[in-house]
């Protein structure tokens, strides 16, 4: 009955914008949607596909993109958070297969106790597996397992045109490439099989090292990347050339430990005043956090949240931006322009505008798994800005300036300004991704990318 | 928070640990059987689809649940109940819980103009409800034991010019509930009315101010706390429910059937 009764209700459309607007993380920009579809099983996303108009559907998880990616302003999106069921595990080889709308921190909940992990997981763990696959995200240990799409083995993929697609190594192998990292523009992922991975328990062995000098930062990640399973820096951008850090590695640890839940912590419960965050408050920020790291310098276990997603700990932290929102600014400079990278964090320095929360990696060389998958050799940076209008966009443009001239690239998740022309720069295998792209599915991100508005 | 607290209390033993799950894909006991999953409860699992229930099954599995037997039937059907019971007789005949959480809200400016929807809503809401019930009433009282609960609704405790189709429909239940637990009270089974405020589900998405409405996973644990004391006798979640629901049965009859809510 309460099928038909949906029906009856979608007859007489109520799709005034409901009290909650869809955001993404940064909350920049604010955009309406025309309808939010919010399937609760996989059979209603084909009758959602087969009734909507051209280009007018885009698939949203738990909306941590940071920019336009996850949003379809004017047009209409598919909130993928019900779909939200395990569909199997196979414990012989560890695949598990799961919905789209399966969060990673639910994953973590029902596996880590049986003793398995994420084999790749994005410093929260409030994403779908679906976002974690378009986006093709990654982590702390790039460097030795490359992206999340690496480690999907087969997915069921809902097309407008073709119905349901499986897609694996075998079959429809080009398809899968361009789901990954495809920014949910070639369809919605039904169900996707994942290979998680063997741990003893949930304790991580880490050690923090702090660091002077963007030189000793390679060599300490050069150095650690052969020994450690995660290494990842945090920077202190208001530093400038030669910035100091405190480096941050780490492995599992052997011994199973005591099994624990995290804890929830507090919610930021506003956004707070704009004139809170300034190059004083954020220097005075930057330097306590340094000092703090710096003085406990050493190993020691921890838990794997508070390893791997200190962020989460403060729900709807993005609201400490205050309500115009913020933008992230994550690229990728490949090393043999180390240069380029000193000169980025020097304009950042000077501006004013830099923020805490700088974190440093260095890419692994794995080759890419998806056609537009962001990571690639090199040294990539993430960094957030407050949205302070024109001069936080030209900032941003004239780092854009030295990512082209080094041959690097931005990452479209974060990302809600880049030009049409970085865009191709940053992703030159783009043309062999658009046909690809479901009839049905667009966004604001790629409508920007393309140059269509 | 809730989950570590829920980790931190070891489970009372209790006796809910076969459970009947009527209408187990609706949005409400989809929240409550992943947490009676996590207990390691056998459930059984009855809905329309075939195919919703083969996913659902898999994930509960997955989640911990001991046994999830799944069977298909259109439960509004009358019909229907009787091969429902005896595949329980057969398969899973020593259940000591019973959880109907099926139902349908139409608009009810349909059912105003069009009989068969106004009869439909009835049908399933409360007509259905209660022929099954009582099937599980009987058993229960035989046994001695059980516990028998429904989810109604707060739109049950006042007749309102938006919503009282559906309103009456689930009124009657909950009378009906409150009868059957008097009758069940010397069997020693009990019976609880389970009255949710509007819940975030697919059967509310589209009503105004939908965003606002209770979180399915905090109703869903009111539930399971409810079901494994087998108390209270009637269930309001979220709670302020209680309290609201109070105020608007104070409204004198003069006055309310001016209000337009």
């Amino acid at each position: 009955m309460s099928g038909q009764s949906a029906a009856t209700l979608r007859k007489q459309p109520a799709p005034t914008p409901s009290a909650e607007p869809v955001l993404s993380w940064g909350r920049y920009p604010k955009v309406a949607h025309r309808y939010v579809h919010k399937p609760a099983w996989n059979d209603q996303v084909a009758d959602i596909l087969k009734s909507a108009a051209p280009g007018s559907l885009l698939p949203y998880g738990l909306g941590r993109s940071y920019g336009d990616s996850c949003l379809n302003a004017d047009r209409e999106l598919i909130d993928c958070r019900r779909l939200n069921r395990i569909l199997g595990f196979d414990e012989s080889t560890g695949i598990m297969r799961c919905e789209g709308g399966v969060s990673l921190t639910d994953i973590i909940a029902v596996f880590l106790p049986k003793g398995w992990f994420l084999p790749v997981t994005p410093g929260t763990r409030f994403v779908t597996v679906g976002g974690a696959i378009a986006n093709d995200v990654h982590g702390k240990n790039h460097h030795c397992a490359g992206t999340f799409g690496a480690h999907v083995r087969q997915i069921g993929l809902h097309r407008s045109d073709y119905g349901l697609v499986n897609c694996n190594s075998e079959e429809n192998s080009d398809m899968l490439r361009a789901t990954i990292g495809g920014l949910g523009l070639t369809g919605v992922i039904a169900w996707a099989d994942i290979q998680l991975k063997r741990v003893a328990g949930p304790w991580i062995d880490a050690e923090s090292i702090p660091f002077q000098s963007l030189n000793t930062f390679l060599d300490l990640s050069r150095e650690s990347n052969e020994r450690f399973e995660y290494t990842v820096a945090w920077l202190d951008c208001c530093a400038g050339k030669n910035p100091r850090g405190i480096f941050f590695r780490g492995n599992h640890a052997a011994d199973p430990g005591k099994q624990f839940h995290p804890k929830r912590g507090p919610n930021l419960p506003f956004a707070l005043p704009t004139w809170m965050l300034n190059r004083y408050s954020v220097k005075g920020f930057n330097t306590a956090y340094y000092r703090i790291h710096a003085a406990r310098k050493g190993a020691a276990t921890v838990p794997y949240d508070s390893f791997f997603y200190p962020l989460d700990s403060v729900r709807q932290w993005n609201l400490l931006y205050g309500k115009r929102g913020f933008l992230q600014y994550q690229c990728v400079i490949p090393e043999s322009n180390v240069e380029a990278f000193g000169e980025l964090l020097d304009r950042i320095a000077r501006s004013g505008m830099g923020s805490f929360l700088g974190v440093l990696k260095q890419f692994g060389s794995a080759p890419p798994a998806g056609l537009l998958s962001f990571p690639r050799p090199g040294l990539t940076i993430a960094l957030d800005f407050a949205m302070r209008g024109e001069r936080t966009l030209k900032l941003m443009q004239s780092l854009d300036e030295i990512v082209q001239q080094s041959g690097g690239a931005l990452y479209p998740a974060k990302d809600a300004r880049m030009s049409p022309s970085l865009f191709e720069a940053s992703f030159p295998r783009w043309r062999g991704f658009v046909p690809y792209i479901d009839p049905k599915m667009s966004s604001s991100f790629w409508r920007r990318v393309m140059g269509a508005q | 928070m809730a989950a570590a607290a829920q980790l931190a209390t070891p489970h009372p033993a209790t006796a809910m640990q076969k459970i009947v799950i009527l209408g187990a894909t609706s949005g409400i006991a989809l929240e409550v059987e992943r947490q009676l999953a996590l207990r390691g409860c056998e459930l059984l699992l009855v809905a329309r689809s075939p195919q919703r229930l083969a996913e659902l099954r898999a994930d509960l599995l997955v989640r911990g649940a001991q046994q999830a037997l799944t069977y298909s039937a259109n439960l509004a059907s009358i019909q229907q109940h009787a091969a429902l019971f005896d595949f329980i007789r057969g398969a899973f005949a020593d259940f000591d819980t019973v959880l109907l959480a099926y139902g349908s809200m139409h608009n009810q400016k349909d059912s105003e103009t069009s009989v068969d929807v106004l009869l439909e809503e009835l049908q399933v809401n409360f007509v259905s409800a209660a022929a099954i019930l009582n099937w599980f009433a009987v058993d229960l009282e035989r046994r001695g034991t059980g516990c028998l609960a429904a989810i109604t609704s707060v739109a049950g405790d006042r007749g309102r010019r938006s919503n009282y189709v559906y309103g009456s429909a689930k009124g009657g239940l909950s009378l009906f509930l409150q009868g059957l637990r008097s009758r069940l009270y010397p069997a020693g089974v009990r019976v609880i009315t389970i009255k949710p405020g509007p819940v975030q589900t697919p059967m509310t998405d589209d009503l105004p101010n939908a965003a606002r409405f209770a979180d399915p996973e905090q109703v869903a644990r009111d539930i399971v706390r409810a079901l494994e004391r087998r108390s209270p006798d009637v269930l309001y979640t979220p709670k302020i429910w209680r309290y609201i629901m109070t105020a608007v049965q104070q409204i004198p009859e003069s006055i309310f059937k001016r209000l337009s809510f």
